[in-house]
C-alpha cells in the first residue's frame, strides 16, 4: 500500500496547496479503497450530496441521488466489507481523474474553505465499466488542526440520466 | 423463428398453476407480443394530472414501448396522444415536459395540431388537394389513445378498444389509491421532488413480482438493512433514532412479521401486501399532521385513513404504489432483458413538508441507482436474467402456499409470504396476452 499519510497542517490557516492536497488525497483513498481512513476525513456533521437535478439548491424537498450523513456513509463502508454483500461479489473498483482543484473561496474567520474540482470517474465490476463526469465542490473546515469535509457536493454532468448501479464514491 | 405469434395455445402453455416457463422473461418474441397485445389490452398508468396543470402543458412517457403524450387541452380535459407526427413519424415534443401553447408544431415540416391531437394546419396545404388526403391515415392528426380515465388525478389509458372497462379492470383495488389520496387533508396529491430513473438489465416482470415478494428482504437486504441495524446499535444509548434508520431497519424484520402482515388478492393481477401492518407502520408521527387530518375528516375517519398501512399495492401490469408514503414505481419495459424503473413521489397537498421529506428520503435510500437496497435487488434480478438461460430447468417456481381452489377467488386476504400474488399476476398476464387472439 502506498504512503499517503495525512500531513498535519503547518499553520492554523491552511494554504491553497494544503487544500488541494487534501482533495487529491480524498480521491486517492477512495481509489485505494481505504474507506475507514476516507470516512475520517469527514466532520461528524458532514454530508455527501449528489444532486438529482441540474443546479439543485434544496436537498430536503427535492430528491437527490445521495444526501447522506456520516451514519449513512459508515453503513455503506461497513456494507462493502460484508460477507453477504452480493452486489459486491465480485467487488467494484474505481478510478478518479482530477483536474487540479481550484480554491473558490477561503474564509479563515468563518473556518470555511471551498474548492472546485472537475473529475472523470470510472467504476468497474468484472466486465462492466462506466464513465461519469462530474464537478466536485468541497466545503472544508479545520478541526483540531486537521482539515475536515463539511460538505462534498458531486454534480454529475448527466445527473438526470437513467443510471445502472453506482456502488462506490465519486 | 416464431414460436408464439398468433399462437394463443403456446402462450397459455407458458403459465402453469404453480410455475411459469422462462420464456416469459427471456424471449424477445414473447416481449414483442406483450407490447402488441398485453399492454394495449390493459389499463396502463400514464401520469398524474398535476404534471400538466395548465392548458397546453404536456408530459411525454410510454405505454409499453409506445411513445405517448399526456396533455391538458384548452377545455381543461386531459388527453393521451400518440407522440408521433402523422406525416413522417417524428416525435412531436422535444423536452419530456413543457407547455406547447395552443397547438403542437412538428419541428420537421411544421404540421400543427390542436392539443386534442386534431390537425390544425399544414404549410402549402394545396399540395394535398385532389390527392385523397382526407382519407389518409394522416388526416385526423395525432392519433389519440381513445380510452383514457383520470382517477382522482391518476391518468390511465387503454390502447385497444376491446378488453375491460376501467371499473371492471381495477375493481376494489382502487381503494389503495383512495387511501393514498385521502392522506391529504384536502384529498389531493401533487407530483413533487423529481423522479429517480434506474436502469435494470432484467425483465420488467421480475420487478413487479418482487413488490409482493416478502421472503427476500431479510435475505437479499441483509447487506444493506442488516448492516444499518448493526451500525445503529453502536450509537450512544439515548440517541434519537434517525429517520433513515426508521426507514431501513424494518427491511430486516423476521419472517413472522411478513407472514402476519398478510397479502390481499384482487382480480386482474392486482393485490397488496400489508393487510394488517407493514414496514411503514411505525414511523414517528409528524407534528401538526394529525390535527390537520382531524379537522378535515373528523377524528374517527382520520384515524381510519392513517391506520391503513398497506405496504406495496401492485396494479397490473406495471406499477406499484405505497399509500403510506405517497410513492409510485413505474416499471417501464424496454426489451426482454431491459427495464427502466421510474420512482415518482407525491406531496400531500396541505400537509406538513416533513412528510414529503421522509418520502424523498425513502425514495433515495431504497429506489435510487445509488441505493444500497437497490443494489441488493438488482443483483438478484440480473443473476436471474442470466441463470434463466440454463436449459437444465426451463421453469420458474411460484408454488409457495399454493391452493388448488385459488384461481376464481378475489378480494381474499392470505398469509403474507404467499406467492399467490405472483400466480395471480400470471393468470392476468395470460388473460390480457391472449385476449382477442
Amino acid at each position: 500500500m502506498s504512503m499517503v499519510a495525512e500531513a498535519p497542517l503547518k499553520n492554523a490557516v491552511p494554504t491553497d496547496q494544503e487544500l488541494i492536497d487534501f482533495v487529491v488525497r480524498e480521491a486517492r483513498l477512495i481509489d485505494e479503497q481505504r474507506f475507514d481512513e476516507w470516512l475520517d476525513m469527514y466532520a461528524d456533521d458532514a454530508f455527501y450530496w449528489m444532486p438529482l437535478e441540474w443546479n439543485q439548491t434544496d436537498p430536503r424537498l427535492t430528491c437527490s441521488l445521495m444526501y447522506e450523513d456520516k451514519l449513512l456513509l459508515s453503513i455503506r463502508v461497513e456494507r462493502l466489507k460484508g460477507a453477504r454483500t452480493f452486489s459486491q461479489k465480485p467487488k467494484s473498483r474505481c478510478h478518479h481523474v482530477l483536474q487540479t482543484p481550484q480554491v473558490d473561496s477561503r474564509d479563515a474567520a468563518a473556518n470555511r474553505y471551498v474548492t472546485w474540482t472537475p473529475i472523470h470517474y470510472v467504476e468497474t465490476r468484472l466486465d462492466e465499466q462506466a464513465l461519469y463526469a462530474a464537478w466536485i465542490t468541497h466545503h472544508l473546515c479545520v478541526e483540531d488542526g486537521k482539515l475536515k469535509i463539511k460538505l462534498k457536493r458531486v454534480d454529475l454532468i448527466n445527473c438526470d440520466a437513467a443510471f445502472g448501479n453506482i456502488q462506490l464514491f465519486m | 423463428m416464431t414460436r408464439y405469434a398468433g399462437n394463443a395455445e403456446a402462450l397459455r402453455a407458458l403459465v402453469r398453476e404453480q410455475e411459469v416457463h422462462r420464456d416469459v422473461y427471456v424471449s424477445e418474441e414473447v416481449f414483442q407480443l406483450e407490447m402488441e397485445h398485453m399492454f394495449p389490452n390493459s389499463w396502463v398508468y400514464v401520469g398524474h394530472d398535476s404534471q400538466v396543470p395548465n392548458a397546453g402543458d404536456y408530459f411525454g412517457t410510454t405505454i409499453g414501448t409506445q411513445p405517448v403524450l399526456l396533455v391538458r387541452h384548452t377545455d381543461g380535459k386531459v388527453h393521451v396522444l400518440h407522440n408521433r407526427c402523422p406525416h413522417k413519424g417524428t416525435r412531436i415534443t422535444s423536452e419530456t415536459c413543457g407547455n406547447t401553447g395552443k397547438f403542437f408544431r412538428c419541428p420537421y415540416h411544421a404540421w400543427s395540431f390542436k392539443t386534442d391531437g386534431s390537425l390544425l394546419a399544414i404549410p402549402l396545404k394545396k399540395g394535398y388537394e385532389n390527392t385523397g388526403f382526407e382519407q389518409s391515415h394522416a388526416a385526423p392528426g395525432m392519433a389519440p389513445v381513445r380510452h383514457v380515465r383520470n382517477y382522482r388525478g391518476f391518468v390511465f389509458a387503454k390502447i385497444n378498444d376491446g378488453g375491460l372497462d376501467f371499473e371492471e379492470f381495477f375493481g376494489e383495488s382502487l381503494s389503495s389509491f383512495d387511501n393514498m389520496i385521502d392522506r391529504s387533508p384536502v384529498g389531493q396529491l401533487k407530483v413533487a421532488g423529481g423522479v429517480l430513473r434506474y436502469m435494470h438489465n432484467c425483465n420488467w416482470k421480475m420487478l413487479v413480482e418482487n413488490q409482493t415478494d416478502t421472503c427476500h428482504p431479510m435475505v437479499a437486504h441483509e447487506s444493506s438493512a442488516g448492516t444499518a441495524v448493526e451500525v445503529w446499535k453502536k450509537a450512544p444509548p439515548g440517541t434519537k433514532k434517525p429517520m433513515a434508520v426508521e426507514i431501513i431497519a424494518p427491511f430486516m424484520s423476521p419472517y413472522e412479521f411478513f407472514e402476519n402482515m398478510g397479502i390481499r388478492i384482487w382480480d386482474n393481477g392486482h393485490g397488496h401486501t400489508g393487510v394488517h401492518h407493514s414496514i411503514h407502520s411505525d414511523y414517528s408521527a409528524v407534528p401538526g399532521y394529525f390535527e390537520k387530518m382531524k379537522a378535515a375528516y373528523g377524528e374517527e375517519r382520520a384515524k381510519a385513513i392513517l391506520d391503513e398501512n398497506r405496504h406495496n399495492t401492485v396494479y397490473f401490469p406495471n406499477i406499484m404504489i405505497k399509500g403510506p408514503i405517497q410513492l409510485l414505481r413505474h416499471f417501464k419495459p424496454i426489451a426482454a432483458n431491459k427495464t427502466l424503473v421510474e420512482s415518482w413521489t407525491f406531496q400531500l397537498v396541505d400537509a406538513p413538508d416533513m412528510l414529503l421529506e421522509r418520502t424523498l428520503m425513502y425514495n433515495r435510500l431504497i429506489n435510487a441507482p445509488t441505493s444500497i437496497v437497490g443494489h441488493d435487488d438488482l443483483e438478484m434480478y440480473e443473476r436471474a436474467q442470466e441463470g434463466l438461460h440454463s436449459n437444465g430447468n426451463e421453469w420458474v417456481n411460484l408454488q409457495r402456499l399454493y391452493s388448488p381452489d385459488e384461481a376464481g377467488q378475489t378480494n381474499v386476504a392470505v398469509n403474507g409470504t404467499s406467492e399467490w400474488p405472483m400466480r395471480h399476476q400470471f393468470r392476468a398476464w395470460t388473460k390480457f396476452m391472449t385476449m382477442g387472439m
